[in-house]
Protein backbone atom coordinates (compact mmCIF):
# COMPACT_ATOMS: atom_id res chain seq x y z
CA UNK A 1 0.00 0.00 0.00
CA UNK A 2 2.96 2.67 0.75
CA UNK A 3 4.33 1.76 -2.73
CA UNK A 4 1.20 2.14 -4.46
CA UNK A 5 0.85 5.62 -2.53
CA UNK A 6 4.49 6.47 -3.02
CA UNK A 7 4.56 6.09 -6.72
CA UNK A 8 1.20 7.81 -7.28
CA UNK A 9 2.65 11.04 -4.85
CA UNK A 10 5.60 10.87 -6.90
CA UNK A 11 4.14 10.73 -10.35
CA UNK A 12 1.62 13.39 -9.07
CA UNK A 13 3.81 15.82 -8.17
CA UNK A 14 6.44 15.38 -11.45
CA UNK A 15 3.48 15.95 -13.70
CA UNK A 16 2.28 19.02 -11.26
CA UNK A 17 5.79 20.49 -12.00
CA UNK A 18 5.67 19.77 -15.44
CA UNK A 19 2.39 21.18 -16.21
CA UNK A 20 2.83 23.75 -13.90
CA UNK A 21 5.88 25.34 -16.03
CA UNK A 22 4.53 24.78 -19.25
CA UNK A 23 3.49 27.54 -21.16
CA UNK A 24 0.87 25.88 -23.29
CA UNK A 25 -0.68 23.41 -20.82
CA UNK A 26 -0.16 25.13 -17.45
CA UNK A 27 -0.61 29.06 -18.52
CA UNK A 28 -3.14 28.57 -21.39
CA UNK A 29 -4.64 26.31 -19.91
CA UNK A 30 -6.01 28.65 -17.33
CA UNK A 31 -6.04 31.37 -19.57
CA UNK A 32 -8.27 30.24 -22.39
CA UNK A 33 -11.22 29.22 -20.73
CA UNK A 34 -11.38 32.32 -18.29
CA UNK A 35 -11.14 34.51 -21.57
CA UNK A 36 -14.18 32.35 -23.11
CA UNK A 37 -15.89 32.96 -19.38
CA UNK A 38 -15.29 36.86 -20.00
CA UNK A 39 -17.12 37.07 -23.13
CA UNK A 40 -19.78 35.03 -21.30
CA UNK A 41 -20.07 36.85 -18.60
CA UNK A 42 -19.92 40.05 -21.14
CA UNK A 43 -23.25 38.63 -23.02
CA UNK A 44 -24.86 38.03 -19.19
CA UNK A 45 -24.01 41.51 -18.29
CA UNK A 46 -26.14 43.09 -21.23
CA UNK A 47 -29.11 42.62 -19.03
CA UNK A 48 -28.16 43.02 -15.74
CA UNK A 49 -29.60 40.91 -13.74
CA UNK A 50 -27.71 39.44 -10.71
CA UNK A 51 -29.31 35.89 -10.29
CA UNK A 52 -28.21 35.86 -14.25
CA UNK A 53 -24.99 36.93 -13.27
CA UNK A 54 -24.33 34.44 -10.24
CA UNK A 55 -25.44 31.31 -12.52
CA UNK A 56 -22.74 32.58 -15.33
CA UNK A 57 -20.22 33.40 -12.60
CA UNK A 58 -20.49 29.84 -10.80
CA UNK A 59 -20.01 28.03 -14.24
CA UNK A 60 -17.67 30.07 -15.81
CA UNK A 61 -15.66 29.30 -12.35
CA UNK A 62 -15.89 26.03 -12.94
CA UNK A 63 -15.45 25.35 -17.20
CA UNK A 64 -11.45 25.63 -16.78
CA UNK A 65 -11.63 22.45 -15.12
CA UNK A 66 -12.72 20.45 -18.34
CA UNK A 67 -10.84 22.75 -20.02
CA UNK A 68 -7.43 20.77 -18.60
CA UNK A 69 -8.21 17.70 -19.21
CA UNK A 70 -9.28 17.75 -22.83
CA UNK A 71 -5.91 18.41 -24.99
CA UNK A 72 -4.12 17.08 -22.54
CA UNK A 73 -5.50 13.60 -21.88
CA UNK A 74 -6.24 13.13 -25.45
CA UNK A 75 -2.70 13.09 -26.07
CA UNK A 76 -1.27 12.28 -23.06
CA UNK A 77 -0.57 8.63 -24.72
CA UNK A 78 0.18 9.59 -27.95
CA UNK A 79 3.17 12.31 -26.45
CA UNK A 80 4.55 9.63 -24.85
CA UNK A 81 4.98 7.69 -27.63
CA UNK A 82 6.59 10.96 -30.31
CA UNK A 83 8.76 10.60 -27.15
CA UNK A 84 9.34 7.18 -27.15
CA UNK A 85 8.66 6.63 -23.69
CA UNK A 86 5.32 5.05 -24.42
CA UNK A 87 7.35 1.69 -24.36
CA UNK A 88 8.51 2.02 -20.88
CA UNK A 89 5.32 3.20 -19.73
CA UNK A 90 3.72 0.08 -20.80
CA UNK A 91 7.07 -2.19 -19.76
CA UNK A 92 6.94 -0.77 -16.42
CA UNK A 93 5.25 -3.69 -13.74
CA UNK A 94 2.86 -1.34 -12.85
CA UNK A 95 -1.29 -0.89 -14.04
CA UNK A 96 -1.08 1.67 -17.24
CA UNK A 97 -4.09 3.44 -14.98
CA UNK A 98 -1.46 3.90 -12.13
CA UNK A 99 0.94 5.40 -14.34
CA UNK A 100 -1.94 7.75 -16.01
CA UNK A 101 -4.43 8.62 -13.28
CA UNK A 102 -1.64 10.76 -11.42
CA UNK A 103 -1.23 12.64 -14.58
CA UNK A 104 -5.10 13.19 -15.11
CA UNK A 105 -5.19 14.13 -11.20
CA UNK A 106 -2.30 16.77 -11.80
CA UNK A 107 -4.22 17.95 -14.54
CA UNK A 108 -7.07 18.88 -12.68
CA UNK A 109 -5.17 20.49 -10.09
CA UNK A 110 -4.29 22.97 -12.75
CA UNK A 111 -8.35 22.84 -13.11
CA UNK A 112 -8.23 24.21 -9.33
CA UNK A 113 -5.89 27.00 -10.37
CA UNK A 114 -8.60 27.62 -12.82
CA UNK A 115 -11.39 28.10 -10.59
CA UNK A 116 -9.41 30.31 -8.39
CA UNK A 117 -7.94 32.37 -11.15
CA UNK A 118 -11.90 32.94 -12.42
CA UNK A 119 -13.15 33.42 -9.05
CA UNK A 120 -10.36 36.56 -8.53
CA UNK A 121 -10.58 37.68 -12.24
CA UNK A 122 -14.68 38.13 -11.87
CA UNK A 123 -14.40 39.65 -8.60
CA UNK A 124 -11.42 42.26 -10.49
CA UNK A 125 -12.96 42.64 -13.28
CA UNK A 126 -16.63 42.51 -13.10
CA UNK A 127 -17.30 43.43 -9.42
CA UNK A 128 -18.85 39.96 -8.91
CA UNK A 129 -18.73 38.29 -5.54
CA UNK A 130 -20.34 34.86 -5.79
CA UNK A 131 -22.86 34.17 -2.88
CA UNK A 132 -21.90 31.12 -1.57
CA UNK A 133 -24.24 29.55 1.11
CA UNK A 134 -22.15 27.28 2.36
CA UNK A 135 -18.47 27.01 1.70
CA UNK A 136 -17.42 23.85 3.12
CA UNK A 137 -20.28 21.77 0.60
CA UNK A 138 -18.77 24.39 -2.23
CA UNK A 139 -15.35 23.32 -1.67
CA UNK A 140 -16.26 19.24 -1.53
CA UNK A 141 -18.50 19.76 -4.59
CA UNK A 142 -15.54 21.29 -6.45
CA UNK A 143 -12.83 18.64 -5.13
CA UNK A 144 -15.03 15.86 -6.14
CA UNK A 145 -15.73 17.41 -9.44
CA UNK A 146 -12.14 18.08 -10.00
CA UNK A 147 -11.67 14.44 -9.06
CA UNK A 148 -14.67 12.64 -11.78
CA UNK A 149 -13.05 15.20 -14.11
CA UNK A 150 -9.59 13.23 -13.59
CA UNK A 151 -11.33 10.13 -14.27
CA UNK A 152 -12.61 10.98 -17.51
CA UNK A 153 -9.43 12.28 -18.59
CA UNK A 154 -8.30 9.27 -17.98
CA UNK A 155 -11.12 7.23 -20.18
CA UNK A 156 -9.91 9.84 -22.66
CA UNK A 157 -6.13 9.38 -22.60
CA UNK A 158 -7.06 5.36 -23.05
CA UNK A 159 -9.81 5.78 -25.49
CA UNK A 160 -7.62 8.10 -27.86
CA UNK A 161 -4.77 6.37 -28.26
CA UNK A 162 -5.51 4.76 -31.20
CA UNK A 163 -5.94 8.12 -32.83
CA UNK A 164 -3.34 9.64 -34.65
CA UNK A 165 -4.36 12.89 -34.39
CA UNK A 166 -6.21 12.77 -30.33
CA UNK A 167 -4.90 16.41 -29.63
CA UNK A 168 -7.56 17.95 -32.17
CA UNK A 169 -9.84 15.63 -31.28
CA UNK A 170 -9.50 16.60 -27.20
CA UNK A 171 -9.52 20.20 -28.53
CA UNK A 172 -12.84 19.43 -30.20
CA UNK A 173 -14.06 18.05 -27.13
CA UNK A 174 -13.64 21.62 -25.26
CA UNK A 175 -16.81 23.71 -26.52
CA UNK A 176 -19.03 20.25 -26.38
CA UNK A 177 -18.26 19.83 -22.95
CA UNK A 178 -18.47 23.52 -22.00
CA UNK A 179 -22.44 23.14 -23.73
CA UNK A 180 -22.92 20.07 -22.54
CA UNK A 181 -22.17 20.35 -18.53
CA UNK A 182 -24.53 23.19 -17.89
CA UNK A 183 -21.82 25.70 -17.15
CA UNK A 184 -22.80 28.52 -18.77
CA UNK A 185 -26.50 27.31 -20.51
CA UNK A 186 -28.86 25.22 -18.14
CA UNK A 187 -29.19 21.55 -19.44
CA UNK A 188 -32.87 21.94 -20.26
CA UNK A 189 -32.34 24.76 -22.54
CA UNK A 190 -30.29 22.35 -24.95
CA UNK A 191 -32.67 20.06 -27.45
CA UNK A 192 -34.31 16.84 -25.64
CA UNK A 193 -32.44 14.76 -27.78
CA UNK A 194 -29.05 16.31 -26.48
CA UNK A 195 -29.39 16.49 -22.94
CA UNK A 196 -29.17 12.44 -22.56
CA UNK A 197 -25.61 13.09 -23.63
CA UNK A 198 -25.48 15.64 -20.29
CA UNK A 199 -26.63 13.16 -18.15
CA UNK A 200 -23.32 10.39 -18.12
CA UNK A 201 -20.93 12.80 -18.16
CA UNK A 202 -20.07 13.43 -14.66
CA UNK A 203 -18.84 16.98 -14.46
CA UNK A 204 -22.59 17.87 -15.99
CA UNK A 205 -23.58 16.45 -11.81
CA UNK A 206 -20.52 18.00 -10.26
CA UNK A 207 -21.71 21.42 -11.54
CA UNK A 208 -25.53 20.71 -10.27
CA UNK A 209 -23.72 19.87 -6.52
CA UNK A 210 -21.77 22.89 -7.21
CA UNK A 211 -25.03 25.34 -8.13
CA UNK A 212 -26.74 23.28 -4.69
CA UNK A 213 -24.12 24.08 -2.42
CA UNK A 214 -24.06 27.75 -3.43
CA UNK A 215 -27.71 27.89 -3.57
CA UNK A 216 -27.82 26.94 0.23
CA UNK A 217 -29.39 23.43 -0.86
CA UNK A 218 -28.34 19.86 -0.89
CA UNK A 219 -25.61 18.53 -2.88
CA UNK A 220 -25.31 15.15 -1.90
CA UNK A 221 -27.85 13.63 -4.50
CA UNK A 222 -25.75 15.46 -7.19
CA UNK A 223 -22.34 14.34 -5.74
CA UNK A 224 -23.85 10.53 -5.34
CA UNK A 225 -24.22 10.51 -9.54
CA UNK A 226 -21.53 12.69 -10.04
CA UNK A 227 -19.22 9.77 -7.96
CA UNK A 228 -21.12 7.15 -9.55
CA UNK A 229 -20.62 8.00 -12.94
CA UNK A 230 -17.25 9.37 -13.02
CA UNK A 231 -16.57 5.11 -11.31
CA UNK A 232 -18.13 4.14 -14.26
CA UNK A 233 -15.67 5.99 -16.54
CA UNK A 234 -12.44 4.93 -14.02
CA UNK A 235 -14.15 0.93 -14.41
CA UNK A 236 -14.37 1.10 -18.04
CA UNK A 237 -10.80 3.00 -18.68
CA UNK A 238 -9.29 0.25 -16.62
CA UNK A 239 -10.49 -2.26 -18.74
CA UNK A 240 -9.97 -0.78 -22.02
CA UNK A 241 -6.31 0.80 -21.17
CA UNK A 242 -5.76 -2.98 -20.31
CA UNK A 243 -7.36 -4.74 -23.68
CA UNK A 244 -5.31 -1.52 -25.49
CA UNK A 245 -1.88 -2.34 -23.98
CA UNK A 246 -2.37 -6.54 -24.79
CA UNK A 247 -3.61 -5.73 -28.24
CA UNK A 248 -0.82 -3.49 -28.94
CA UNK A 249 1.53 -5.62 -27.45
CA UNK A 250 0.30 -8.82 -29.71
CA UNK A 251 0.10 -6.50 -32.96
CA UNK A 252 3.13 -5.04 -32.03
CA UNK A 253 1.57 -1.37 -32.76
CA UNK A 254 2.86 0.19 -29.88
CA UNK A 255 5.27 2.41 -31.82
CA UNK A 256 2.28 3.38 -34.16
CA UNK A 257 4.02 6.76 -35.52
CA UNK B 1 8.63 37.97 -62.86
CA UNK B 2 10.63 36.18 -60.83
CA UNK B 3 9.09 37.58 -57.42
CA UNK B 4 5.77 36.70 -59.03
CA UNK B 5 7.13 32.83 -59.70
CA UNK B 6 8.13 33.16 -55.83
CA UNK B 7 4.84 34.46 -55.21
CA UNK B 8 2.46 31.97 -56.26
CA UNK B 9 4.80 29.01 -56.48
CA UNK B 10 6.21 29.43 -53.28
CA UNK B 11 2.47 29.86 -51.55
CA UNK B 12 1.42 26.70 -53.81
CA UNK B 13 4.38 24.55 -52.25
CA UNK B 14 3.75 26.26 -49.01
CA UNK B 15 -0.44 25.67 -49.20
CA UNK B 16 0.82 21.61 -50.20
CA UNK B 17 3.01 21.54 -47.54
CA UNK B 18 0.54 23.24 -44.98
CA UNK B 19 -1.91 20.08 -46.25
CA UNK B 20 1.19 17.25 -45.10
CA UNK B 21 0.21 18.15 -41.42
CA UNK B 22 -3.09 19.29 -42.32
CA UNK B 23 -5.20 15.24 -42.75
CA UNK B 24 -8.43 14.76 -42.00
CA UNK B 25 -7.43 13.70 -38.87
CA UNK B 26 -6.48 17.26 -37.68
CA UNK B 27 -8.72 19.78 -39.84
CA UNK B 28 -12.27 18.32 -39.41
CA UNK B 29 -11.89 18.69 -35.44
CA UNK B 30 -9.85 21.77 -35.19
CA UNK B 31 -11.58 24.02 -38.87
CA UNK B 32 -14.97 22.45 -38.68
CA UNK B 33 -16.38 20.82 -35.44
CA UNK B 34 -14.54 23.51 -33.09
CA UNK B 35 -16.23 26.77 -34.82
CA UNK B 36 -19.43 24.92 -35.54
CA UNK B 37 -19.51 24.44 -31.16
CA UNK B 38 -18.63 27.41 -30.88
CA UNK B 39 -21.30 28.63 -32.63
CA UNK B 40 -23.76 27.02 -31.03
CA UNK B 41 -22.02 27.26 -27.70
CA UNK B 42 -22.84 31.24 -27.93
CA UNK B 43 -25.86 31.07 -29.58
CA UNK B 44 -27.09 29.40 -26.34
CA UNK B 45 -25.70 31.49 -23.87
CA UNK B 46 -27.30 34.28 -26.13
CA UNK B 47 -30.39 32.58 -25.81
CA UNK B 48 -29.99 31.45 -21.81
CA UNK B 49 -29.60 35.43 -21.11
CA UNK B 50 -31.89 36.93 -23.43
CA UNK B 51 -29.46 38.66 -25.56
CA UNK B 52 -28.55 39.79 -28.95
CA UNK B 53 -30.12 36.79 -31.43
CA UNK B 54 -29.08 33.81 -33.18
CA UNK B 55 -27.55 35.38 -36.17
CA UNK B 56 -26.03 38.27 -34.15
CA UNK B 57 -23.47 35.30 -32.64
CA UNK B 58 -23.34 32.83 -35.74
CA UNK B 59 -21.78 36.02 -37.64
CA UNK B 60 -19.30 36.95 -34.91
CA UNK B 61 -18.21 33.10 -33.98
CA UNK B 62 -18.12 32.39 -37.60
CA UNK B 63 -16.10 35.80 -38.60
CA UNK B 64 -13.83 34.99 -35.07
CA UNK B 65 -12.95 31.47 -36.31
CA UNK B 66 -11.56 32.75 -39.47
CA UNK B 67 -8.73 33.95 -37.07
CA UNK B 68 -7.77 30.53 -36.39
CA UNK B 69 -5.83 29.07 -39.80
CA UNK B 70 -5.41 32.85 -40.35
CA UNK B 71 -3.08 33.22 -37.00
CA UNK B 72 -1.60 29.59 -37.08
CA UNK B 73 -0.61 29.46 -40.66
CA UNK B 74 1.29 32.45 -40.34
CA UNK B 75 3.06 31.23 -37.55
CA UNK B 76 3.90 28.38 -38.77
CA UNK B 77 5.11 29.90 -41.90
CA UNK B 78 7.98 30.56 -38.75
CA UNK B 79 7.61 28.55 -36.02
CA UNK B 80 6.95 24.83 -38.31
CA UNK B 81 10.16 26.13 -39.93
CA UNK B 82 12.44 26.61 -37.54
CA UNK B 83 11.00 22.94 -35.70
CA UNK B 84 11.73 21.30 -39.22
CA UNK B 85 15.16 23.00 -39.71
CA UNK B 86 14.31 24.73 -42.97
CA UNK B 87 13.92 27.88 -41.44
CA UNK B 88 17.86 28.79 -42.40
CA UNK B 89 17.77 27.40 -45.45
CA UNK B 90 14.17 29.50 -46.43
CA UNK B 91 15.79 32.98 -45.17
CA UNK B 92 19.14 32.38 -47.02
CA UNK B 93 17.45 32.28 -50.30
CA UNK B 94 18.45 35.46 -52.37
CA UNK B 95 14.36 35.80 -52.92
CA UNK B 96 12.62 38.92 -51.84
CA UNK B 97 11.16 38.54 -48.65
CA UNK B 98 7.98 40.43 -49.49
CA UNK B 99 6.59 37.80 -52.38
CA UNK B 100 8.09 35.07 -50.34
CA UNK B 101 6.05 35.69 -47.31
CA UNK B 102 2.85 37.30 -49.15
CA UNK B 103 3.02 34.04 -51.47
CA UNK B 104 2.53 32.33 -48.62
CA UNK B 105 -0.21 34.10 -46.85
CA UNK B 106 -2.28 33.85 -49.98
CA UNK B 107 -3.56 30.43 -48.97
CA UNK B 108 -4.29 31.19 -45.50
CA UNK B 109 -6.89 33.87 -46.84
CA UNK B 110 -8.62 31.66 -48.66
CA UNK B 111 -8.47 28.63 -45.53
CA UNK B 112 -9.90 31.31 -43.48
CA UNK B 113 -12.87 32.21 -46.05
CA UNK B 114 -13.01 28.41 -46.36
CA UNK B 115 -13.37 27.76 -42.14
CA UNK B 116 -15.69 31.09 -41.93
CA UNK B 117 -17.76 30.28 -44.33
CA UNK B 118 -18.42 26.83 -43.59
CA UNK B 119 -18.86 28.07 -40.00
CA UNK B 120 -21.95 30.54 -41.26
CA UNK B 121 -23.91 28.18 -43.54
CA UNK B 122 -23.74 25.41 -40.60
CA UNK B 123 -24.68 28.33 -38.27
CA UNK B 124 -27.40 29.27 -40.33
CA UNK B 125 -28.81 25.26 -41.06
CA UNK B 126 -28.61 24.38 -37.46
CA UNK B 127 -29.73 26.94 -35.69
CA UNK B 128 -32.46 27.99 -38.59
CA UNK B 129 -30.84 31.53 -39.33
CA UNK B 130 -32.28 33.83 -41.84
CA UNK B 131 -30.29 35.75 -43.80
CA UNK B 132 -31.60 37.32 -47.42
CA UNK B 133 -30.66 35.51 -50.26
CA UNK B 134 -28.96 38.91 -51.92
CA UNK B 135 -26.79 39.93 -48.94
CA UNK B 136 -24.49 36.36 -49.30
CA UNK B 137 -22.24 37.27 -52.30
CA UNK B 138 -21.45 40.69 -50.28
CA UNK B 139 -21.17 38.56 -47.19
CA UNK B 140 -18.78 36.56 -49.12
CA UNK B 141 -16.75 39.50 -49.96
CA UNK B 142 -16.87 41.05 -46.21
CA UNK B 143 -15.14 37.22 -45.36
CA UNK B 144 -12.48 37.80 -47.43
CA UNK B 145 -11.57 41.07 -46.64
CA UNK B 146 -11.64 40.07 -42.47
CA UNK B 147 -9.82 36.63 -43.62
CA UNK B 148 -7.29 39.12 -45.75
CA UNK B 149 -6.79 41.24 -42.37
CA UNK B 150 -6.60 38.16 -39.82
CA UNK B 151 -3.73 37.16 -42.15
CA UNK B 152 -2.40 40.72 -41.41
CA UNK B 153 -1.91 40.04 -38.07
CA UNK B 154 -0.79 36.37 -38.64
CA UNK B 155 1.97 37.91 -40.57
CA UNK B 156 2.62 39.87 -37.32
CA UNK B 157 2.65 36.93 -35.09
CA UNK B 158 4.75 35.12 -37.62
CA UNK B 159 7.31 37.59 -37.20
CA UNK B 160 7.00 37.63 -33.52
CA UNK B 161 7.84 34.45 -33.74
CA UNK B 162 11.35 34.35 -34.85
CA UNK B 163 11.92 34.99 -30.80
CA UNK B 164 8.84 33.67 -29.52
CA UNK B 165 9.33 29.42 -29.31
CA UNK B 166 5.58 29.10 -27.73
CA UNK B 167 3.75 29.87 -30.87
CA UNK B 168 1.16 27.57 -30.63
CA UNK B 169 0.29 29.44 -27.09
CA UNK B 170 0.80 33.00 -28.36
CA UNK B 171 -1.80 32.06 -30.70
CA UNK B 172 -4.08 31.10 -28.79
CA UNK B 173 -3.91 34.32 -26.61
CA UNK B 174 -3.67 36.60 -29.63
CA UNK B 175 -7.50 34.43 -30.55
CA UNK B 176 -8.53 34.85 -27.11
CA UNK B 177 -7.97 38.88 -27.15
CA UNK B 178 -10.16 38.94 -30.50
CA UNK B 179 -12.45 37.05 -29.21
CA UNK B 180 -13.03 39.29 -26.07
CA UNK B 181 -12.09 42.92 -27.98
CA UNK B 182 -13.65 42.66 -31.12
CA UNK B 183 -17.34 42.39 -30.73
CA UNK B 184 -17.66 38.89 -31.34
CA UNK B 185 -19.84 38.01 -28.39
CA UNK B 186 -21.32 41.35 -27.67
CA UNK B 187 -22.02 44.74 -29.21
CA UNK B 188 -19.56 47.12 -29.41
CA UNK B 189 -21.81 49.74 -28.00
CA UNK B 190 -22.28 47.21 -25.04
CA UNK B 191 -18.94 46.29 -23.96
CA UNK B 192 -16.88 48.73 -21.90
CA UNK B 193 -15.19 52.06 -23.52
CA UNK B 194 -11.74 50.80 -23.50
CA UNK B 195 -12.42 47.55 -24.72
CA UNK B 196 -14.60 49.17 -27.52
CA UNK B 197 -11.34 51.35 -28.09
CA UNK B 198 -9.08 48.67 -27.94
CA UNK B 199 -11.13 46.41 -30.60
CA UNK B 200 -10.99 49.47 -32.89
CA UNK B 201 -7.51 48.54 -33.43
CA UNK B 202 -8.00 45.12 -34.14
CA UNK B 203 -8.93 43.21 -36.96
CA UNK B 204 -12.37 41.21 -37.22
CA UNK B 205 -14.20 43.99 -35.34
CA UNK B 206 -15.27 46.02 -38.80
CA UNK B 207 -15.38 43.16 -40.20
CA UNK B 208 -18.34 41.39 -37.97
CA UNK B 209 -20.32 44.53 -38.00
CA UNK B 210 -19.99 44.63 -41.60
CA UNK B 211 -21.21 41.27 -42.43
CA UNK B 212 -23.97 41.67 -39.43
CA UNK B 213 -25.01 45.04 -41.00
CA UNK B 214 -25.69 42.72 -44.70
CA UNK B 215 -27.24 39.65 -42.79
CA UNK B 216 -29.62 42.60 -41.22
CA UNK B 217 -30.31 44.46 -44.87
CA UNK B 218 -28.37 46.54 -45.47
CA UNK B 219 -26.59 47.40 -49.26
CA UNK B 220 -22.55 46.72 -49.64
CA UNK B 221 -22.39 49.92 -50.51
CA UNK B 222 -23.71 51.12 -46.72
CA UNK B 223 -20.58 49.18 -45.24
CA UNK B 224 -17.86 50.10 -47.34
CA UNK B 225 -16.23 52.23 -45.12
CA UNK B 226 -16.36 49.67 -42.36
CA UNK B 227 -14.82 47.32 -45.23
CA UNK B 228 -12.62 49.71 -45.82
CA UNK B 229 -11.27 50.21 -42.65
CA UNK B 230 -11.18 46.78 -42.16
CA UNK B 231 -8.67 46.13 -45.00
CA UNK B 232 -6.51 48.98 -43.87
CA UNK B 233 -5.83 46.94 -40.31
CA UNK B 234 -5.02 44.33 -42.09
CA UNK B 235 -2.77 46.33 -43.74
CA UNK B 236 -1.28 47.91 -41.09
CA UNK B 237 -0.50 44.75 -39.57
CA UNK B 238 1.03 43.25 -42.58
CA UNK B 239 3.53 45.96 -42.94
CA UNK B 240 4.41 45.69 -38.87
CA UNK B 241 5.15 41.97 -39.66
CA UNK B 242 7.08 42.43 -42.44
CA UNK B 243 8.94 45.13 -40.97
CA UNK B 244 9.72 43.10 -37.99
CA UNK B 245 10.52 39.87 -40.12
CA UNK B 246 13.14 41.95 -41.46
CA UNK B 247 14.51 43.68 -37.91
CA UNK B 248 14.33 40.26 -36.63
CA UNK B 249 15.78 38.19 -39.23
CA UNK B 250 18.93 40.59 -38.89
CA UNK B 251 18.77 40.67 -35.27
CA UNK B 252 19.07 36.72 -35.61
CA UNK B 253 21.05 36.27 -38.11
CA UNK B 254 23.66 38.48 -35.35
CA UNK B 255 22.70 36.71 -32.45
CA UNK B 256 22.70 33.63 -34.33
CA UNK B 257 19.33 32.69 -32.53
CA UNK B 258 17.68 31.36 -36.20
CA UNK B 259 17.56 27.88 -35.84
CA UNK B 260 16.94 27.86 -32.06
CA UNK B 261 14.31 25.43 -30.98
Amino acid sequence: MNALLHQQWTCYRLQLKVLSTSAFEGFLAVLFPLMFATSALLVYRVQDDPDAMQYAGLGAAIMGMWTCQGVVASSLLTRERWAGTLELVVAAPVAIARVIVPVTLAMSTIGLYSVVATIVWMRWVFDLRLHIESWPLFLVSVLATALTVALVGFFLAVTAVRFRYSWALGAALEYPGWILCGFLVPVTLLPVWIQPLSWVIPTTWGMAAIRSAADGGSPWGDLALCAATGAAYAVLAAWLGGRLVDSARRHATLALT
Amino acid sequence: MTSLRIFFVGGLMSYRAMFGWLTPGVLIPSLLISPICQILLFAFIGRSAGVGDDEFYVIGNALNYAAIPCLFAMSATIEGERQASTLSIVLTTPARRLPLFLGRALPVVVNGWCVAMVGVLAGVLLLDVHIPGAAWPAILLVVVATSVSCTGLGLAMGAVCLRVREAATFGNVIFCVLLVFSGVNVAQDDLPGWMAAVGDWLPLTHGIQAARQLADGAALGSVADLVLTELAIGAVYAVLGLVLLRFLEQQSRRLDTLTRV
